[in-house]
């Protein structure tokens, strides 16, 4: 099981945020802030992963990646496969540069509902569901396109139309 | 203005999430500024009816919630508004709300179940995904039971899209209401033969999942699994598959012989690094009986170690740690490859390697590994060469220092840690020196020369760390003072005006060490004295008075040093250092006008000799290990009331003791009087009363009480008059705790390993029982596995039907035919114990009546399995 999701600057400003287990807001900060703690004291070319036991408990394992400003962090338990969690990511960015078409940072500060989208479409309750991008992006699509089709009739509420008819 | 135009207002002007993380990235208010108005304008915001403006405003709060941990639990019934709206975007930003902000004890939980159930029926499979997503996130025992018949419908559903997420949603469901297994597990064991990847995939994930929690009750699918095994070729299906038979022959040690074979295929054949991962893990954590496969295995191991790629090598160093209790062979092998880690820039990798190397030492290779890591402590940043001090540490001392043959040689290592700049662990040192004073008898003079070498090394005194240790180097001078060279240096040492650098409490054993080494400097004096005017041809027999040889004037130097060195001290702030000192200065005062006359000192009637005589009594019981469930063993006394109620206490110090509260007032001074008892106990037998006494005392209470507190050996047991009646401690030890970890030790050892006093238990007592929490686990557990194998018993009987329809007849079925009448026959046994244990219980539950019923048809059914 996937136990959370970051994506984080590398100054430590949280961009995303998703902890599978529910978890009060402050024990998110402190487990946000613990990781980047560690994350950044950590040189280049050394191995993706952490041991996070004293932020996370026993058995969670964490494999982090970094993009240009940005960190993508996952942890999980043991019944996923390190490597593979790294591939996780790979499609992750792969996916969110196919959305943004050369994704950066600002693309993911903007565009917060369509990040969440993109991970849930992968992620789904902790359980890694969808790894081709291709199929991703299908799903994200249609979304948001009903979220369009809603919007649309909600351009011009039945309030206002009267409003403006004055 | 009316309530509908302010809506209106709002809707117009109301700023998006986008407006929202614009205004963060441009407000100069400070970020809790600008988030508290946020906050202000949208509780504002989430009160009006239209909702859209709900929506946004909701929309803003998850924002904040996720990213600046801003409380969101106050807007959940808001949630549950914006979620019943008719339009997609509300629907999701209110699902996306609800997954985030709620838990069980949400209140307005209750409210959503009617909802969730109008998306699971949705038309739009996205609306679907929506409400299964939530139900996989928050899904309670009362929103899993209430829902299981739209999961059921939905794990049927054509659209793939659909299908994966119900079958990732069961997971959930299965775990809040076990009674979900009767109803749907029939349909997701048959989607382990889906063509579909992504179904399989979801599904073996599953399945997963559920084999980590309880592994018996997924036995019954090994040959479905296999199946999969050998079939798939898509890594994530296949990596999941591996992780599910590591749990299954941890319980079926015979799957094994039959996923051994595939696995090793599939590490032959694959390209992807992280198939093989998981196969080398599979085999080295489940299948390390199977040689040819951890050869394999191991041989790609190596292949890890020798590559650029640091995540390859870190994750090769951890397989090696998992294979090294079973197969040491195979850390051997790559022994260079594991040092060389040692100096990688990797933390990772680092730490890895050095618990890989702590697995392999041995007490042929103990000193071997300790200089290796010593020069590596050396060079290493201050964390890592902590962790290598703390390694050796505990590698060495486990089980009373079981490895180690040559304890000079561990001793000056003590010393060398001591010296390593980043050192830390002074207080482990510490432990470890007057640990094996006490326990190893041949160590002592090692032990006193390197004290000595760090008492006079003036660069220790600076370090806050190391102070510890040289508290036990002062301790151990003074102790086994018999074995110093100069105890005049000693003195001199121990109260050199740098020891104020020292923290009192440690100054105070200086104080006291200087006092001890006085003390046996007078009574090798005068003993020389005695055997000189007697003219008795006996020899001194102790090797060291002969080197210590005093004479009057150096006696009388070591006393003036001694009141030189402590009469500063006498009015210090500190109790304990002032009360060690004014001891001493007491002491000296008594002896010192004797001593100035020199008048009849060998005169055994003297102040001074009787005094010195006494001191020498006080000081000569010898002290050794307790164990740490010492207490215990004693038993109370006959006349001795620990529990009675210590009332008339109050009367006399109820003002001093008011109590905190008054439940456990009794509890607290019972227990401190028992600890007045105890050390008046302990002055007792070791400083007021005459020692021959206590001696015998001392022998007497363990004719009673037997042994709960051994001394290395008594010096000589037969001349003060105690009957040798008791085992000397090794002996003892010996017998009550032959070592299980070490059965053949080497009988003739080049160098003979010196005596080692071994606490029958205690020693080892920081191990936490692990049993317990693992029954836990289990009872936790148990309601969903006993759900599990009851829908395995019914489907396999389903099954029964369709075999003797079909014909059986290729090789490969017949092959799984064969394995699964071993796996049968094998969770039939399971089976059966689990009935038999809840068989007491099975009258409160009728699903478990029908799980009897069952298991009852299914005796009758075993011979149709060996067609």
């Amino acid at each position: 099981m996937i136990k959370a999701v970051m994506m984080m600057n590398t100054q430590g400003k949280p961009r995303l945020a998703k902890f599978y287990d529910y978890m009060p807001v402050e024990k998110q900060q402190e487990l946000i802030r613990g990781v980047f703690s560690v994350l950044c004291s950590r040189p280049e070319n050394v191995s993706n992963f952490l041991e996070i036991d004293s932020l996370f408990g026993p058995d969670s394992r964490l494999v982090y990646k970094h993009y240009a400003t940005l960190y993508f962090v996952l942890v999980f338990d043991g019944s996923e496969n390190e490597l593979a969690m790294l591939d996780l990511i790979q499609v992750l960015v792969e996916t969110l540069d196919k959305c943004f078409s050369n994704v950066c940072e600002l693309d993911i500060v903007f565009n917060y509902s369509k990040m969440h989208a993109v991970l849930d479409e992968i992620v789904f309750g902790g359980q890694v569901l969808e790894t081709s991008s291709a199929e991703v992006m299908k799903a994200v699509k249609e979304i948001s396109k009903l979220e369009a089709a809603s919007n649309s009739i909600s351009l011009v509420p039945k309030s206002v139309s009267g409003w403006r008819g004055r | 203005m009316s309530s509908s135009s302010t809506s209106i207002m709002d809707n117009l002007f109301q700023r998006s999430l986008e407006d929202l993380i614009k205004g963060f990235r441009l407000q100069l208010l400070g970020e809790s500024n600008f988030i508290s108005r946020a906050l202000e304008e949208i509780r504002r915001e989430i009160k009006v009816t239209d909702l859209s403006t709900k929506s946004t405003a909701l929309h803003k709060l998850s924002y904040l919630a996720a990213l600046h941990g801003v409380d969101m639990s106050w807007a959940a019934f808001h949630a549950v508004e914006v979620v019943s709206s008719p339009r997609f975007q509300h629907k999701r930003i209110g699902y996306e709300a609800i997954t985030q902000s709620f838990h069980e004890q949400t209140s307005v939980l209750l409210l959503i179940t009617n909802q969730v159930r109008k998306d699971l029926n949705s038309a739009n499979e996205y609306e679907v995904s929506l409400a299964l997503e939530c139900l996989s996130r928050i899904g309670t025992h009362d929103l899993a039971r209430d829902l299981t018949p739209e999961v059921f419908t939905l794990l049927g559903s054509s659209k793939a899209f659909v299908k994966k997420k119900a079958i990732g949603v069961v997971l959930r469901v299965f775990e809040k209401y076990p009674d979900a297994v009767k109803v749907c597990f029939k349909r997701l064991v048959e989607n382990l033969e889906s063509s579909d990847p992504q179904i399989l995939s979801a599904v073996v994930g599953v399945f997963c999942e559920l084999a980590t929690r309880d592994p018996g009750s997924c036995l019954p699918l090994a040959p479905e699994l296999y199946k999969v095994l050998v079939d798939s070729r898509n890594n994530w299906v296949l990596i999941k598959v591996l992780k599910i038979f590591a749990k299954l022959a941890s319980v079926e040690p015979r799957l094994g012989k039959k996923v051994a074979e595939p696995i090793c295929e599939h590490m032959r054949r694959t390209v992807a690094k992280s198939l093989v991962f998981e196969c080398v893990r599979t085999v080295v954590s489940s299948l390390s009986d199977h040689e040819a496969a951890v050869k394999l295995a191991v041989a790609k191991i190596r292949e890890f170690l020798v590559e650029d790629d640091p995540n390859l090598k870190y994750l090769g160093l951890n397989a090696l740690s998992i294979v090294a209790p079973k197969h040491l062979w195979a850390v051997l092998e790559n022994k260079e490859a594991v040092v060389k880690a040692l100096s990688d820039e990797d933390p990772n990798v680092k730490l890895e390697a050095l618990h890989l190397l702590m697995s392999m030492v041995n007490e042929d290779n103990v000193s071997e590994i300790s200089r290796i890591l010593m020069n590596y402590a050396l060079k290493s940043d201050p964390f890592f060469c902590n962790e290598i001090i703390f390694s050796v540490l505990s590698a060495c001392s486990r089980n009373a220092y079981e490895i180690i043959v040559d304890f000079d040689w561990y001793v000056s290592l003590l010393g060398e840690m001591a010296r390593i700049p980043h050192c830390q662990r002074g207080e482990e040192i510490e432990h470890q020196l007057i640990d094996i004073g006490m326990r190893v008898r041949d160590a002592r003079p090692q032990l006193v020369r390197v004290s000595w070498a760090l008492l006079i090394d003036p660069a220790l005194l600076g370090n806050l760390f190391l102070h510890p240790i040289l508290s036990a180097a002062a301790w151990i001078s003074g102790e086994y003072v018999e074995f110093c060279k100069n105890p005049y240096e000693t003195v001199e040492v121990l109260l050199q005006p740098r020891t104020g650098l020292l923290p009192p409490s440690i100054r105070a054993v200086y104080i006291h060490s200087a006092f001890k080494v006085l003390i046996f400097c007078l009574r090798s004096y005068f003993s020389a004295e005695e055997s000189t005017l007697s003219f008795s041809a006996q020899e001194f027999s102790s090797a060291s008075s002969s080197m210590n040889a005093f004479t009057y004037e150096s006696i009388l130097n070591l006393v003036n040093v001694i009141e030189l060195g402590l009469v500063p001290l006498s009015g210090t702030h500190d109790v304990e250092v002032q009360e060690r000192t004014k001891n001493v200065l007491g002491f000296i005062g008594m002896i010192k006008q004797d001593l100035a006359e020199k008048l009849n000192l060998q005169d055994s009637e003297t102040e001074v000799f009787r005094v010195t005589a006494f001191m020498e009594d006080v000081f000569s019981e010898e002290l050794g290990p307790v164990s740490a469930t010492a207490q215990d063993k004693v038993c109370v006394p006959g006349g001795l009331e620990l529990k009675e109620n210590l009332g008339d206490l109050e009367e006399i110090c109820g003002e001093f003791l008011k109590p905190v509260d008054s439940v456990s007032y009794t509890d607290k001074i019972s227990f401190s009087v028992s600890k007045l008892r105890i050390r008046d106990q302990q002055e007792a037998s070791s400083s007021s009363s005459p020692p021959h006494e206590a001696s015998s005392l001392l022998a007497e209470h363990r004719k009673r009480h037997g042994m709960y507190y051994l001394p290395s050996q008594k010096d000589d047991p037969d001349s003060n008059g105690t009957p040798n009646d008791y085992p000397l401690a090794n002996e003892l030890a010996n017998e009550i705790s032959p070592d299980p970890f070490n059965p053949k030790k080497k009988p003739n050892q080049s160098k003979q390993r010196p005596v080692v006093v071994k606490l029958e238990e205690g020693d080892e007592s920081r191990n936490p029982p692990q049993a317990k929490s693992n029954i836990e686990t289990v009872n936790d557990d148990e309601s969903l596995s006993r759900a599990i194998q009851s829908a395995l018993l019914v489907k396999n009987k389903g099954k029964e039907k369709d075999k003797s329809e079909t014909n059986p007849n290729s090789g490969q079925q017949e092959k799984e035919e064969s394995s699964r009448i071993e796996d049968h026959q094998n969770s039939e046994k399971k089976k059966k114990k689990k009935k038999k244990k809840n068989g007491e219980r099975s009258s409160k539950h009728k699903s478990r009546g029908r799980n009897e019923v069952a298991s009852a048809s299914e005796q009758v059914i075993i011979p149709d399995y060996l067609l």
